[in-house]
């Protein structure tokens, strides 16, 4: 006991912390149950999914599966996930930051924004099956917005080619969860830019537009990319809210590999890792990107 | 700045338009189940059916479940690294955003390969929803804790709490639990808002959850639906409003920034 103290007295006056005896075998026994479990459930999957990828049904390497990606039914549906992903990440940033900006700068009455925000984090929240209700009781064929509207312009939405269960009905739908999203990550960003900043620049002349084009923008730029890309990362990733607005008839990549998990659709296991396998990439790529572009900013707004 | 207002409220309206008018709309369509009155009958009718109940409970146990076993897993490790192992941080927080990257219907794809057959085989017994779940709640979990971490003093406190004699049980427990608690009621209730409507990983793993009973009475109904959204949007902004009020009486950061879709 007495040598512990010891020990610890000629750390502190190091300024380092205190460390005891035995410490890798605690250093290991608190860090197991999360090694293990990340290992089990994380890591081993995602590996079973990148090696099956690369095998043909019995079991032999192949890049066919990843050739078999190139065909048009796969590419489309690539290509529809990604145009729906980047038009509502797109939007829902767009959108987004107008509703953070107009709460934090826009001299509103202060309960505007503690609302917002309230709601931005119960919205962003509410998704999956009761959003896809709440959105097919709204403009779905007898929705009460669709019968509305009927009832005002004696013409049904429906005949004017509008479709809930489409690319832009998709895209309305996921905007319920993007667009509070971005509020929740655009807030606090705008809310660490420095007053002095402001008033540097107008003690030097500058107007409020070009305070915001030549010192905010800039500086808020990547950070505003950085949650676009998150943004994209976030309904890319969707499968419950689609299935449940579309009943899987939208040929989305997560819809596909759902299908394929509850029966062979592809006609080829293999292929069905080889989307997931493009789904881990692509998502991989955005998380990537996001936190690189976040970096950026962070330096400024701390 | 009278031009800068008018701005700032027109955005507000306008995306007060786009949020309330659903959720407004949905209530109508829930309320008009019998013809020509408006009336609780899908709410009734929702609340009858002995499924709902027993969905319920059982998704409501897999988010208790999945709130242990993850709050066991995540804060020794949490706070281990925090206090002695922070060459780690940067691994640990990469680790608990793949997440973000390997998407619930991947992971429940690679979970179904490698658990479905022997020679271990776990699709059978709920313990591999409930580790999905975990899995799907690690980076809310962890920033929630970390946060709490964050806003203590760790070390001091270890520290003082070494030199009276505890032992590492009753520094967890007894010293640094209690100071994490509005984050870990955050953190729980953020988990709980995720696990309690989840479609994705309950329906393709065959387990009678809520979201696969939503799912289901959104193919047969047409009113009762508009009834679970409302009740559901209810429930989330329940578990929403405990962690804000959470965040009001404490220091901590409250993490609210979620969402399976």
């Amino acid at each position: 006991m007495l040598s512990k103290m010891e020990v610890k007295q000629s750390n502190l006056k190091d300024g380092a912390t205190p460390r005891p005896t035995f410490s890798i075998f605690r250093d290991f026994l608190f860090l197991l149950p999360f090694v293990i479990f990340v290992v089990a459930f994380l890591i081993l999957p995602t590996i079973s999914i990148f090696i099956s990828a690369f095998q043909d049904p019995s079991g032999k390497f192949t890049l066919q599966n990843i050739k078999d990606l190139f065909t048009p039914y796969i590419m489309n549906a690539y290509l529809l996930s990604i145009k729906v992903s980047l038009f509502t990440a797109v939007f829902g940033a767009l959108i987004g930051f107008m509703l953070a900006y107009a709460s934090t700068f826009g001299k509103l009455p202060s309960w505007v924004k503690s609302y917002l925000n309230t709601f931005s984090g119960v919205a962003s929240n509410f998704a999956s099956v009761p959003l896809a209700f709440a959105f097919i009781s709204t403009l779905g064929r007898v929705g009460l917005l669709t019968a509305l509207i009927q009832q005002i312009f004696h013409v049904s939405i429906y005949d004017l080619g509008f479709n809930l269960y489409s690319f832009w009905g998709l895209c309305l739908t996921y905007l319920y969860f993007q667009i509070p999203l971005m509020v929740l990550l655009m807030t606090p960003a705008l809310e660490g830019m420095k007053k002095e900043w402001r008033e540097g620049a107008e003690n030097l002349g500058a107007t409020p537009s070009q305070y915001w084009l030549k010192i905010g923008l800039p500086i808020l730029f990547p950070t505003i990319i950085a949650n676009t890309v998150l943004l994209f990362g976030n309904a890319f990733g969707a499968y419950a809210t689609a299935y449940a607005l579309t009943g899987g008839f939208l040929n989305l990549v997560p819809i596909i590999i759902g299908a394929e998990i509850r029966g062979d659709i592809l006609h080829n296991v293999g292929l069905g890792y080889a989307l997931a396998l493009g789904m881990i990439v692509i998502m991989g790529i955005t998380i990537l990107s996001y936190n690189y572009l976040q970096s950026k900013t962070a330096r400024w707004l701390k | 700045m009278k031009k800068s207002r008018f701005w700032a409220w027109f955005w507000i309206l306008l995306g007060a338009l786009y949020f309330l008018l659903p959720l407004f709309s949905t209530f109508l369509f829930s309320l008009k189940m019998k013809k020509g009155v408006l009336s609780f009958a899908a709410y009734q009718s929702v609340l009858k059916d002995p499924q709902f109940f027993k969905t319920f409970i059982f998704s409501l146990e897999m988010s208790v479940l999945t709130i242990i076993v993850g709050l066991a897993i995540i804060v020794p490790t949490a706070f281990w690294v925090r206090l002695r192992l922070k060459g780690l941080r940067p691994i640990v927080e990469f680790i608990t955003q793949m997440p973000f990257v390997v998407s619930p219907i991947v992971l429940v794809f690679g979970l179904i390969r490698l658990y479905s057959k022997p020679p271990v085989q776990l699709t059978r017994t709920p313990l591999l929803l409930v580790m999905g779940y975990v899995v799907l709640s690690l980076p809310y979990i962890y920033r929630s804790v970390d946060n709490g971490l964050m806003a203590m003093d760790v070390e001091r406190l270890t520290e003082a709490a070494e030199s009276l004699g505890a032992g590492w049980t009753t520094i967890l427990f007894k010293v640094i639990l209690p100071n994490l608690k509005s984050a870990l009621i955050s953190g729980t209730f953020l988990t709980f808002a995720i696990v309690i409507g989840e479609l994705t990983m309950a329906s393709m793993l065959a387990w009678p959850a809520f979201g696969p009973y939503m799912a289901l009475l959104g193919q047969n109904r047409a009113y009762e639906p508009a009834a679970l959204a409302i009740m559901s949007f209810a429930l989330t902004w329940a578990a929403m409003g405990v962690i804000q009020w959470v965040g009001r009486t404490s220091f901590v950061k409250q993490e609210q920034v979620g969402g399976i879709h």
